[in-house]
């Protein structure tokens, strides 16, 4: 009884906690990413730390004094060696589960698309990607109201590509037959790029595009005179980014 | 007993003859180490070229983005397929492991010369993409619909995976025969050298796995040529079918080629530092068969960015997190195997330390990518090139210079140490870390693996350079090693039967290079006989 008791709280616990999420602020997944990135960087530092350190006084300390002499190390009793082997293994099966924890949450900002988010549909073609926005216009450049989440959903036409926007720290791979999504939460205007990361033929490195967030007056202008007429080039626009991106120093977020 | 008969019956036989008909293991191993040198050297040569193009924004060197991605196709493939898994489980285990083990040669020389002959096809078989018309362009991993779609010639390379296949499996028959039922009397499973251990388990891996691959390619194949569907989605077949297949032989393809690198290097330790392996059956059925157990269910971190189910992802995240237990207490082994030792240094052993800092980096830059959620950025970025450069590609190769090193004095009878061999081993260390360290900070920055231009991020450009200048450094670095290795079988400094001091078999009973059936007397060992018995 105590046990079915116990069973229903955290089964109400998880339930609650999810509902708080759902109803809470928008999450803003590379915000996540970088924190979990810091987290894991936090942690191989300290075993890359302590294995080094260990390491490099072993290897000065154990020189040998002459080439006579042996090692002085003793077989480890029944009791020694099993401590040896589980307790590294504990200790490893902590750290290796307290990072799926952590994992696992900034998974799942990455995977609940917000309910009000836009869908723009993607697709990928040797070598260049189309958008399809809702009203039906079709653009060469990705471009996004800030303060609206959008999700992807994507496929492609020929090869596997893969959708990559360093800036927001996601990417999804791109197939004939299947339809993958990713969302974007833009929270304030930018410019940036999206590329292709599955290797797909001879331009797999030119299938590159242009990414905006604009405030929603402007888009709203943007995207009605696009639906007659687009007014994108690709090739203008490139140049400039890459003159640009010059001068720039290299964190892409 | 020369009698002049018989001495003439021998001189009729000339060397090249000896070399082709060869059945003994050791001269088979040799052969394995010749081809799988040959293939690093023009590997090696593409990834030059493949830094140049890097170097500068723009097009360079190459004409057209399919040579460039000819290059990487063969660099990749080659590397993997006919550079490390046959420089570690065809020449080491070849020459070393009935030595090891107190055998006279393998259970089926016969079979085993086959193999070796098999992977000289497959050498000359990827070769010949050099001068054929449409060279495969598909990457060592070939997915599809590319690999179907494209004007690349695919059955070069799915042809030349199943002579390597064919290759290994016969090998791995071969090997697990030889291991149960060819030790010398008297020697128990828990005696025997880590290195015979690595191999087994390497072994058994090719053999349960490679089937799948062999699968997948040939279904590969069906679909350019025969017009079947299996991974066509507009005919109700799928495209991750293949990369599920691949990947499911790919990933413990990648412990066929760390296991015996690692094992080589607890040999190097336990000699060099006169010392037992430390925790050594933990080692051995924790860590080695926990890597064997766990290899074939954490196949889908390589799939993390493909669209599987939440599910799936999520439980392959936390087995993969969990190849931490086992790899963890190997590599505690491989510390605490230094632990109260008496350490000499010489080059083989520098290249077992340095390979302590590979698999440290190699091992720990992995863990990121574990987890799918840091994954959906770091997939297929140069971050995740450096890390399997440093963890496969750089951590096996030392293992394997290193275990050259130490076996030299046995296979020719003279020292391969010196002044040039600390020189190149001076510029492979650096060169390694110029290459590669640049390689991961701008990978997290988001530069994409298999570009050879890269004008969204021209802000990159520096560090291209600077790890083009890293690779002539270890350019250098081969060359001078590789002359020395020459130079050194030829007129090198004499050594004597066991230069190293090492209790192991191979140093303790056998003449250098062993002659034909390896031991003078048969070998027979007590249950107090170990090939780690220095603290007597």
């Amino acid at each position: 009884m105590r046990l079915l008791t116990a069973t229903l709280t955290m089964a109400a616990t998880v339930l609650l906690t999810t509902q708080a999420f759902a109803a809470g602020d928008l999450a803003n997944p590379p915000e996540a990413w970088e924190a979990l990135w810091a987290t894991v960087m936090f942690d191989l530092y300290i075993i890359g730390g302590i294995m080094t350190v260990l390491a490099i006084y072993m290897l000065i300390k154990f020189k040998a004094k002459s080439p006579e002499q042996v090692g002085t190390a003793k077989k480890l009793s029944t009791a020694q060696a099993i401590s040896f082997a589980l307790i590294p293994a504990a200790i490893f099966m902590a750290d290796d589960f307290f990072l799926a924890a952590k994992g696992w949450t900034v998974w799942n900002d990455y995977r609940r698309v917000p309910e009000n988010a836009m869908e723009i549909k993607v697709t990928g073609y040797q070598w260049y990607w189309e958008f399809e926005y809702e009203d039906g216009t079709v653009t060469e450049e990705l471009v996004m109201p800030v303060g609206q989440p959008v999700v992807l959903r994507m496929t492609s036409e020929d090869v596997v590509h893969d959708f990559g926007i360093p800036h927001y720290r996601v990417k999804e791979d791109v197939m004939p037959g299947r339809i993958t999504y990713i969302w974007i939460n833009p929270v304030e205007a930018n410019e940036t790029i999206v590329q292709c990361a599955e290797f797909c033929g001879a331009d797999h490195t030119n299938m590159w595009t242009a990414v905006r967030a604009i405030p929603q007056d402007e888009f709203d202008a943007w995207l009605s005179a696009n639906a007659e007429d687009p007014t994108f080039d690709i090739g203008e626009w490139r140049t400039n980014w890459t003159e640009q991106q010059t001068s720039q120093g290299i964190a892409s977020r | 007993m020369n009698t002049p008969s018989a001495t003439a019956g021998h001189a009729a036989t000339p060397a090249w003859k000896e070399w082709l008909f060869t059945t003994d293991h050791k001269r088979i191993g040799v052969l394995y180490l010749v081809g799988s040198m040959a293939a690093f050297g023009v590997a090696g040569l593409m990834a030059l070229i493949i830094r140049l193009e890097q170097m500068n924004l723009g097009m360079q060197y190459i004409t057209s983005g399919t040579q460039y991605n000819g290059f990487l196709y063969f660099h990749g493939a080659a590397m993997i397929l006919a550079f490390l898994i046959p420089g570690l489980t065809g020449f080491a285990a070849n020459y070393f492991l009935p030595l090891m083990i107190g055998a006279r040669d393998v259970a089926f020389p016969r079979i085993n010369a086959f193999s070796v002959w098999l992977f000289f096809f497959a050498i000359i078989l990827a070769l010949l993409s050099f001068v054929i018309p449409d060279a495969p362009d598909i990457m060592w991993t070939g997915y599809p619909p590319y690999s179907i779609t494209t004007a690349g010639n695919t059955s070069f390379y799915v042809f030349t995976v199943h002579l390597l296949g064919f290759s290994s499996i016969l090998g791995a028959v071969n090997f697990l025969v030889t291991v149960i039922y060819m030790r010398a009397p008297g020697m128990g499973w828990n005696q025997l050298n880590v290195f015979t251990w690595t191999t087994v388990a390497a072994f058994v891996l090719q053999l349960i796995f490679i089937p799948v691959l062999a699968a997948a390619v040939t279904l590969l194949l069906f679909d350019k040529y025969l017009g079947t569907h299996f991974y066509d989605p507009s005919a109700g077949g799928d495209v991750l079918l293949y990369q599920n297949l691949f990947w499911f032989y790919s990933h413990p393809a990648v412990y066929v080629i760390f296991l015996p690198a690692v094992g080589i290097l607890f040999e190097i330790m336990t000699t060099m530092a006169k010392n037992q392996v430390f925790n050594y059956k933990a080692a051995i059925y924790g860590g080695i068969w926990g890597i064997v157990g766990i290899a074939g269910i954490v196949w889908i971190h390589h799939l993390y960015v493909t669209g599987m189910p939440d599910w799936l992802r999520l439980g392959h995240m936390v087995t993969t997190l969990l190849i931490s237990v086992p790899v963890g207490i190997l590599t505690l082994s491989l510390w605490g195997t230094l632990w109260k030792g008496a350490i000499t240094y010489n080059t083989a052993m520098m290249y077992a330390v340095s390979c302590l800092y590979l698999i440290l980096l190699g091992g720990l830059t992995g863990i990121p990518l574990a987890l799918p959620s840091l994954t959906l950025h770091l997939s297929e970025t140069s971050y995740v090139h450096a890390h399997f450069h440093f963890i496969m590609a750089l951590f096996s190769a030392f293992a394997l210079f290193a275990g050259i090193y130490y076996w030299f004095p046995k296979m020719t009878g003279r020292y391969a140490d010196g002044a040039v061999a600390t020189l190149s081993f001076w510029c492979n260390f650096i060169g390694v870390n110029v290459t590669f360290w640049p390689l991961f900070i701008i990978g997290v920055e988001g530069m994409p693996r298999r570009y050879w231009d890269y004008q969204m991020f021209p802000q990159f450009e520096p560090y291209h350079e600077i790890a083009t200048y890293g690779a002539f450094i270890i350019a250098v670095g081969m060359l001078l090693q590789f002359g020395n290795f020459i130079y050194s079988a030829v007129a090198g400094k004499k050594a004597p039967l066991n230069p190293w001091n090492s209790q192991s078999m191979e140093w303790t009973h056998t003449q250098s290079p062993p002659g034909p059936g390896n031991f003078i007397d048969d070998v027979v060992v007590d249950e107090n006989w170990s090939p780690y018995n220095y603290n007597k």
